[in-house]
């Protein structure tokens, strides 16, 4: 235990505590680090310009979260609804992509959308002509990479709940006389925000702090807070102020994981409610 | 739940198009791996001459090699770590929420992040970069999934017969090797599985540990590369082979101990 830990806290907890450490230093002249206190790369991080950055990712993040948590809602919903021997088999396919390469996931993207891809062959097949719409090097291909990327997580985290979901409460829902929609809006949909809150938190921390998705897909148009701690560090040369757009991504984690918390809080009170009736 | 026939179709059609979507990109890749032509996108009939070309690759044989080796020394020792850790954690039954939070640190903290984290302090110590740097920093990851996967199966073991064994007169090191490793030992081999593909896949904190030079590229890092310049079928195959090795890993995984990808 003890070795396992030591190596935790040697190769995680000092390294990020030295990050933030030297969030508070002065770049150097000649790019090095000057041992002086300061203030100024958070305040740096709130400038205009970083500010639109930060904006920016957490648009593409949140619109690559809502269409993946309703794409892996209505997926996790249907293999629930599969006969129980094949739920394992389903699940097991859906979640397989997501632990294989994420390059070549992303990769496999470029193929398709490039100027010659298939989805132009498809187009040229029905009869189009014109020239090859250009998809690659989009902030659509940006998102369409994050959600491909993140989708199988999102099935997972909405499946757990779905599929304890107890049948009774949909059928005793029905039965006074709710329709199908209020029946999902008012009893399925509240007793699974645990999983929609753990699915979507995870695909928004993951791509908001994305560095491949926006280089390759993005073709490096679209900066994401990724991309600029990545330039900091390797190209800028500026650490100190990468250090700085670092924690504000972990402050930006942190948030998130504290609202979902709250989430499932108020869902276990609505679960425990629901079990108090019945 | 009520199965109109409109209702069974439209779960149906959404488990197709969803199928389709994840799977589709894939297949093309492949498919577009063994075509004979040059150019990247368009079917000109079966050829193996990519893998071919692959094999004869320098830069490729040697990026596969330095990842073979980051692999399997950090899943070694991330399976020895993340076993004990999860032996300790669970034997003991204190979770504390700091412990916890250590632990799942690693699998929620953004790779760039990590990745900064470890150049600094490399850098800051004075450290050489290289395959072993990029080891040091797999392991934090690897470890907790280990520790994770073995947790999981560790929950409905029954300690009673670790103290039974002692009773017995067994030394802690022989109840470990007769009684509580013959138990966890498909969940141990499933989560070094799962390291191995991991470490395998990971590219960013291995782009932010290796260092300058060719000497220690890994294979990521080289299809990063490579993908920058354009898609080649030669990359289609590369990416093949990686995808295979991933998802044999993957599936021997998920057989030795049910469930461990859904975790």
């Amino acid at each position: 235990m003890a070795p396992a830990l030591a190596w935790l806290t040697a190769l995680m907890m000092v390294p990020c505590a030295l990050v933030l450490a030297l969030a508070f230093f002065r770049r150097g002249i000649y790019g090095g680090i000057e041992y002086t206190f300061t203030l100024e790369n958070f305040g740096l991080v709130l400038d205009p310009l970083y500010a639109g950055i930060f904006l920016n990712s957490a648009r593409i993040a949140g619109t690559a979260t809502l269409i993946a948590v309703v794409i892996g809602y209505a997926a996790a919903y249907a293999i629930a609804a599969a006969p129980r021997r094949w739920q394992p088999v389903f699940l097991f396919f859906a979640v397989l992509p997501f632990w294989s390469n994420y390059l070549i996931r992303t990769y496999a993207w470029i193929v398709l959308l490039n100027r010659e891809g298939l989805i132009t062959q498809l187009l040229r097949w029905f009869g189009y002509t014109g020239e090859p719409p250009s998809m690659l090097y989009t902030e659509g291909a940006v998102i369409a990479g994050l959600v491909y990327n993140y989708l199988p997580f999102v099935i997972l985290a909405c499946y757990a709940p779905l599929s304890r979901l107890n049948p009774e409460l949909a059928e005793a829902s029905r039965d006074l006389g709710a329709s199908a929609m209020t029946t999902f809006r008012r009893v399925i949909l509240p007793l699974t925000v645990p999983g929609i809150a753990a699915g979507a938190v995870f695909v928004f921390v993951l791509s908001i702090g994305n560095f491949v998705t926006p280089a390759l897909l993005g073709g490096g148009r679209f900066q994401m807070i990724g991309n600029l701690v990545y330039d900091q560090f390797l190209t800028a040369n500026d650490w100190p102020f990468g250090a700085a757009l670092a924690m504000a991504l972990i402050a930006i984690m942190l948030l998130v994981l504290m609202a979902q918390a709250l989430a499932a809080d108020r869902a276990a009170g609505r679960i425990a409610e629901a079990k108090a009736d019945g | 739940m009520t199965s109109s026939p409109a209702r069974i179709f439209g779960l149906r059609t959404t488990l197709v198009l969803v199928f389709a979507f994840l799977y589709i990109p894939i297949a093309v890749l492949v498919a577009l791996s063994f075509n004979q032509g040059g150019l990247p996108t368009v079917w000109s009939g079966f050829s193996l001459k990519w893998y071919a070309s692959l094999a004869g690759n320098a830069a490729i044989l040697s990026a596969a090699l330095n990842t073979l080796i980051v692999a399997l020394v950090s899943t070694a020792i991330a399976t020895l770590l993340g076993t004990l850790l999860a032996i300790g954690v669970e034997m003991r039954r204190q979770y504390g929420s700091g412990l916890e939070a250590l632990i799942f640190a690693p699998m929620i903290i953004p790779d760039i992040v990590l990745a900064v984290a470890l150049l600094s302090f490399f850098s800051m110590l004075d450290f050489t970069l290289g395959l072993h740097t990029i080891i040091l920093a797999h392991v934090v990851f690897n470890l907790a999934f280990v520790c994770s996967v073995v947790r999981a199966r560790l929950k409905s073991f029954d300690w009673s017969i670790v103290e039974a064994s002692a009773d017995l007169g067994a030394s802690a090191v022989t109840t470990f090797r007769r009684v509580t490793l013959p138990v966890i030992l498909p969940a141990v081999v499933a989560g070094a599985l799962l390291a191995f593909t991991l470490s395998v896949d990971e590219f960013i904190i291995a782009f932010f540990t290796a260092g300058a030079g060719r000497a220690s590229t890994t294979l990521p890092m080289q299809i990063y590369s490579m993908i920058r310049f354009g898609i080649t079928p030669e990359i289609n195959a590369l990416a093949t082979i990686v995808m295979a090795v991933s998802i044999t890993a993957l599936t021997l995984s998920q057989r030795l101990n049910r469930g461990v990808i859904g975790q």
